[in-house]
C-alpha cells in the first residue's frame, strides 16, 4: 500500500541519517584516531609509510663503493629520461681497459617515483629513499649525480 | 545579584537621571546597535573557529592549531586578510546592486535580533507577534541572496540565487508549521510568554511525539534556509564555484559569510526559544532541591548553552549529510516535510484542546 512504503522510506531515511550521524560523532569524541600529524614539529620522530617513495639514492659502503655496473637498465627503463648514464674507461690491474660509471645522473625534476629503474636494475644499485623535503631555491639543484666523487664498484659485482 | 537585566536597568535610570526621556530612548537605541554589532564580530569569530574545529574532528584530522594558543587566534588572522583585501566590482554588474546586496543581508539578521531573549527580562523589543516577526523577516534574506546573484552579471550567481530562491520559499513552508505547533500549544505569538510556558518543563519533554517531529522538520528546514550544507545549493561551491557570492571579495564576502553565520546562530536560538525553553533553567518535577541548583546557573548560560547546543547539531549534520541535488531538495520539502508537519499540526493541535500533554 502506498502509505505503509511512504512510512518506510521515512523510517529507512531517518535510520541511514541516524548511522551516519552515530559515526561522525564518534570521530568527533575519539580524538586518538586523528591522522594527520602536525609536521614541522615531529620531524625528529616522524616514520614514514613502508611503500613511501622520495627519491632515488645509490648506497655506498663503507669502503665508498657501490654495485652499479653501468648496464643503463634503469636509464633505458625510464620512461621520462631522468636517469643517465655517463661512462668512463677504468684500467683494470692487468692493464686492461674496463668500462666503468663515471657519473650516474639522477634529475629529481623529472622524475615521478615510478619505480621502474630500480626494479629494473639487476645488481640491487640504485633504491628508493624515503626523503621528501626535496624544495630548493635553484632547480639546478635538483640534478643530482649519485654515485660518490671518488667511489668504484664493489669487489664481485659483475 | 549579577545580572543582564538588572544592568539594562541601572543604565536605563541612570541614563533618564541625566537626559530627557527623547534622548534617554535614542541613546538606549544606539548602544543596542552597537552591542548587537558586537555581538555579531564576536560570534562571527567564535563560529567560524568553531565550524573549522567541529569539522576537522569530524573528518578525523585537527584543524587550525598554529595561530594563538590552540590555533584560537586564526579567524582573527582571516578578518584582518579579508579587512585588507579589495573590494571589487566587476564592471559588467549592476553597482548599486551589487554593492548594497551585503549590507542588506546583515540589516537582516540585526532585524531578527530584536526579539531574541538572551537572558532573563533581557530583550530588545518583547512585541506581542514575536514568533511571527521572525518568520517574516527571516524571509527577505533570500532578497538579499537574489539581488547579489542577479546583479553579478554572472550565469553562476544567478544560478545560484534562483535555487536559493526556490530552497528558501519552499523550506519556510515546513519552518513555518513546526514553528507554529509550538504557537499552538503556547496559545501565544509573544517570544517571553512562550519561554514562560516552558518553566514546568520545556516543550521538548513537554510535548513529546508531536514535538519531537516538529523539532526534527524545524532543524531541517531552518538549516535549509541557512543555506548551509546539505542544502548549500546556493553556494554550491563544487558545480557554481561559489553560487551567489563569486564575484564578491573582501569585505564584502565577508559581510555575506558573517550573515551566514548570524542568521545560523539566530535560527538556533529560535529553536532553543521554542523547543528548549530559551533562557529556562532545567527543572525536573517536584525535585525542589535539583531544581534550585539548576536556578543558580544564570540565565544567560542557560540560553546560550542551548543555541550553541543547537549550533553543533547543524554542524554535525554539515560535516555527516552528502549535498542534495536540486530535485532531491524539491522532493524532500513537498514530499516529506510539508505533509508530515501539516499532519504533526493536526496533531498537536489535537493535543493541545484535549490537553494530552504535561
Amino acid at each position: 500500500m502506498f502509505i505503509i512504503k511512504y512510512i518506510k522510506e521515512v523510517y529507512r531515511g531517518v535510520k541511514s541519517l541516524l548511522v551516519g550521524m552515530k559515526r561522525t560523532l564518534y570521530y568527533f569524541t575519539h580524538h586518538k584516531e586523528i591522522i594527520t600529524q602536525e609536521y614541522p614539529d615531529n620531524r625528529d620522530t616522524l616514520v614514514m609509510a613502508e611503500r613511501f617513495k622520495g627519491e632515488v639514492v645509490m648506497p655506498h659502503n663503507e669502503k665508498n663503493e657501490h654495485r652499479c655496473t653501468g648496464c643503463q637498465a634503469c636509464e633505458l627503463a625510464c620512461p621520462n629520461g631522468t636517469i643517465k648514464v655517463i661512462f668512463k674507461n677504468e684500467l683494470t690491474p692487468e692493464g686492461k681497459k674496463k668500462k666503468a660509471i663515471d657519473k650516474l645522473v639522477y634529475h629529481l625534476e623529472l622524475c615521478t617515483m615510478c619505480n621502474l629503474c630500480v626494479e629494473a636494475c639487476p645488481s640491487d644499485a640504485i633504491k628508493m629513499a624515503q626523503t621528501f623535503e626535496h624544495s630548493v631555491y635553484d632547480r639546478s639543484e635538483l640534478t643530482k649525480i649519485l654515485n660518490n666523487p671518488g667511489s668504484k664498484i664493489m669487489d664481485g659485482v659483475e | 545579584m549579577w545580572s543582564f537585566s538588572h544592568i539594562a536597568n541601572e543604565l536605563h535610570e541612570w541614563l533618564s537621571s541625566i537626559f530627557n526621556p527623547t534622548w534617554t530612548l535614542v541613546i538606549e537605541m544606539v548602544l543596542a546597535g552597537v552591542a548587537v554589532i558586537g555581538l555579531f564580530a564576536g560570534l562571527g569569530l567564535v563560529l567560524v573557529l568553531m565550524e573549522r574545529r567541529v569539522a576537522a574532528w569530524i573528518q578525523i584530522r585537527l584543524g587550525p592549531n598554529r595561530v594563538g594558543p590552540q590555533g584560537l587566534l586564526q579567524s582573527l588572522a582571516d578578518t584582518l586578510k579579508l579587512i585588507v583585501k579589495e573590494g571589487l566590482t566587476p564592471n559588467g554588474a549592476d553597482k548599486l546592486l551589487f554593492n548594497i546586496a551585503p549590507f542588506i543581508a546583515m540589516i537582516v539578521a540585526m532585524l531578527l535580533m530584536a526579539p531574541i531573549a538572551f537572558a532573563k527580562d533581557f530583550q530588545l523589543w518583547d512585541m506581542n507577534i514575536g514568533v511571527l516577526y521572525v518568520s517574516a523577516v527571516s524571509s527577505i534574506m533570500v532578497i538579499s541572496i537574489l539581488m547579489a546573484g542577479w546583479s553579478s552579471n554572472n550565469k553562476y550567481s544567478l544560478m545560484g540565487a534562483m535555487r536559493s530562491g526556490a530552497q528558501i520559499v519552499s523550506y519556510e513552508l515546513s519552518a513555518g508549521l513546526s514553528i507554529l505547533t509550538i504557537v499552538v500549544l503556547t496559545g501565544s505569538l509573544q517570544i517571553s510568554d512562550i519561554i514562560h510556558s516552558q518553566a514546568t518543563g520545556w516543550w521538548i519533554f513537554k510535548g513529546h511525539l508531536p514535538v519531537w517531529i516538529a523539532f526534527v522538520t524545524f532543524i531541517i528546514a531552518v538549516t535549509a534556509e541557512t543555506n548551509r550544507a546539505p542544502f548549500d545549493l546556493a553556494e554550491a561551491e563544487s558545480e557554481l564555484t561559489a553560487g551567489f557570492h563569486t564575484e564578491y571579495s573582501g569585505m564584502k564576502f565577508a559581510l555575506f559569510f558573517l550573515a551566514e553565520y548570524i542568521n545560523v546562530f539566530i535560527v538556533c536560538a529560535i529553536g532553543a526559544t521554542l523547543f528548549l525553553g530559551g533562557w529556562m533553567p532545567f527543572h525536573i518535577g517536584n525535585l525542589t532541591d535539583f531544581n534550585r541548583v539548576m536556578d543558580y546557573i544564570p540565565s544567560s548560560i542557560w540560553f546560550f548553552g542551548k543555541t550553541f547546543f543547537m549550533i553543533f547539531l547543524i554542524m554535525w549534520f554539515r560535516w555527516t549529510f552528502p549535498r542534495l541535488r536540486i530535485d532531491q531538495l524539491l522532493n524532500l520539502e513537498w514530499k516529506y516535510l510539508l505533509p508530515i508537519s501539516m499532519i504533526n499540526l493536526l496533531l498537536a493541535t489535537a493535543m493541545a484542546i484535549l490537553g494530552w500533554h504535561f
